[in-house]
């Protein structure tokens, strides 16, 4: 085991575990900022599976936005969410055992098929390009964006707009009440 | 070298890992941040494919729009959970069982 893989696993085995411990957490605020360390592992393995402009990204928009976002969130509905940080000690309900074995039916599904095929066998695979470690894959977002896919971008930023406003709009005090 | 299905085995936990905050958590806010664990097993799965897609860079591409769409998600649900709460004054989703008035 090399280095690379070593730090692949540790960064996997950090995004698995804070991702259960999110979940599992009854205090909302710390499975908050749990949620921010395992964006930033999931950040990491872009790294590995050669995409680091996404990496970047993945910081910029998950930490930057998204979770200041929550942190908004969580302070403007405060009243009721405050009493949840006083966990309430409750068994374990019929739901959540109902809600586990559903999850372990879709994961043994998906993992089962995931062993069932040989990735290194397949056509497209054999025959395609692979990315380089050398490479700059940046200039190729950039070029591809404004050429091969500037449909989708354009249509992705009147969308991106569209939500600004609605989301805007929806959040605006209302006057009449 | 990290293999393909090492990736994906990865993306299919932590697409579980959501499904379950989805299906069992009783706060708007937790079930959000499942939605997110969801959507990032798929932009991880477009990113381990991307690998092998250097000509075209659909993978990448569509992994930077799919995250993009998740930021414009997050921002409206955010303020309908808002909304919710200043209305019914809780954003438990069992207990928000009227539509209109």
């Amino acid at each position: 085991m090399n280095t690379e893989q070593l730090i692949f696993y540790f960064f996997a085995a950090l995004l698995l575990t804070s991702a259960l411990m999110v979940v599992a957490m009854q205090n909302l605020v710390r499975s908050i900022f749990l949620f921010f360390v395992a964006l930033f592992s999931l950040a990491a393995l872009y790294v590995f599976a050669l995409a680091d402009f996404i990496a970047i990204t993945q910081v910029v928009i998950y930490v930057g936005g998204v979770l200041v976002l929550m942190l908004f969130a969580f302070m403007l509905s405060n009243k009721e969410l405050l009493n949840s940080l006083h966990p309430i000690k409750t068994s374990f309900k019929f739901y959540q055992l109902t809600g586990i074995f559903i999850c372990l039916a879709f994961l043994f599904i998906l993992v089962s098929l995931n062993l069932q095929i040989d990735f290194s066998g397949l056509n497209w695979i054999k025959s395609s390009t692979n990315i380089k470690e050398i490479d700059n894959t940046t200039h190729n977002i950039g070029i591809l964006s404004m050429t091969r896919y500037l449909l989708p971008f354009e249509v992705l930023s009147v969308f991106l707009m569209m939500a600004l406003i609605g989301a805007a709009h929806l959040a605006r005090k209302d006057k009449k009440t | 070298m990290i293999p393909l299905s090492h990736f994906l085995i990865i993306s299919a936990c932590l697409f579980c890992i959501g499904l379950y905050a989805v299906l069992t958590k009783k706060n708007a806010i937790q079930i959000l941040i499942g939605i997110e664990f969801m959507i990032n097993a798929a932009v991880l799965n477009f990113v381990a494919f991307g690998k092998f897609d250097k000509v075209n860079g659909g993978g990448q591409l569509f992994a930077l729009f799919a995250i993009v769409l998740a930021a414009a998600g997050v921002a409206v649900a955010l303020a309908i959970i808002l909304n919710v709460y200043k209305h019914f004054k809780t954003i438990d989703p069992s207990k928000i069982n009227k539509l209109k008035d």
